[in-house]
């Protein structure tokens, strides 16, 4: 006989929970391969024009990315905060919590609108009629900017609609295993540690 | 010590490093500079995957997986940086 909230082909929830955790982290090792390809790229652009490089990197804001890793940091305190709350039976902080890191997420994407509505009025965005860049270098950077913030700005819509939908779910809430929760938690701090070095890549990478 | 505390502490580390690697972009340090910064970047990741994704809870076998990616991609940084690094050499 199967305990409450499990599902086939396990006996007990500690199984599938331990499966269900070993299945995302998997998931999460291929996405930091997908982010790897972002960082290697940057790396040998960095290795090729030392100061093109930093040139280019001084033209992004970086005040707005520095509040934004902050702003994201304490989004997954928010969201480790509903695992333990979860886990402890209290499932009403667990929805609070959640809700914290979606409120949290959102003002992470609303700056990010904020930077690249300033990028195209400076005419740092690739592919646009007011495009002008000062040489190959900034070009490609910028390039590489936008992919690798782009990219990171749907994980973070993906983690949102996550959140969200794991906030809204009343079993989730309730499960003292805190599956669900847990493994949306665990995508949320990914998309963070991700954020963690586009930082140092991208913004820090700028100050001369 | 009660499992929120210890969350608040560990995101107060975070903002402290998050400080401290913009302190120390400002600082005269030249080559060493993004040296520093990837290295408390590692700090902070090292914190987030051990503390909020609980990995000092976890099991063997779930922590290789979490980390396997890492290696990957050390692996793909080293190979990509002896490439460039050397090719001036033989030019």
């Amino acid at each position: 006989m199967a305990e409450g909230g499990v599902q086939e082909p396990f006996a007990r929830a500690a199984r599938q929970r331990e499966a269900e955790r070993l299945g995302m982290l998997i998931f999460l090792a291929s996405e930091v391969m997908l982010f790897g390809g972002i960082f290697a790229a940057a790396l040998a652009l960095r290795l090729e024009h030392p100061a093109g490089y930093v040139d280019a990197a001084h033209h992004l804001k970086l005040w707005l990315g520095t509040a934004n890793t902050g702003v994201l940091l304490t989004s997954s305190l928010c969201a480790a905060l509903a695992v333990q709350a979860a886990r402890n039976g209290q499932a009403r902080w667990a929805a609070c919590a959640l809700w914290g890191a979606v409120a949290l997420g959102t003002v992470f994407l609303a700056i990010k609108g904020v930077e690249y509505a300033g990028e195209y009025r400076e005419g740092l965005m690739p592919g646009m009629a007011t495009t002008h860049f000062e040489g190959r270098t900034q070009q490609l950077f910028m390039n590489l900017y936008f992919i690798g913030t782009g990219l990171h700005a749907v994980h973070v819509t993906f983690g949102l609609a996550l959140l969200a939908a794991a906030a809204l779910n009343r079993g989730a809430r309730q499960d003292r295993h805190a599956m669900l929760i847990g493994n949306v938690a665990l995508y949320w701090h990914l998309v963070d540690v991700i954020w963690v070095f586009l930082y140092p890549t991208l913004y820090l990478a700028g100050v001369r | 010590m009660s499992g929120a505390v210890r969350l608040l502490l560990v995101w107060a580390a975070l903002m402290a490093l998050l400080a401290l690697t913009v302190g120390a972009a400002f600082l005269p340090i030249g080559m060493a500079k993004p040296w520093v910064a990837y290295a408390i970047a590692t700090a902070k990741a090292i914190l987030i995957l051990w503390f909020f994704m609980e990995m000092r809870r976890e099991s063997g076998l779930a922590r290789l997986a979490a980390i396997a990616g890492f290696v990957w991609l050390a692996i793909l940084i080293m190979l990509t940086a002896t490439d460039y690094l050397t090719r001036r050499w033989i030019m």
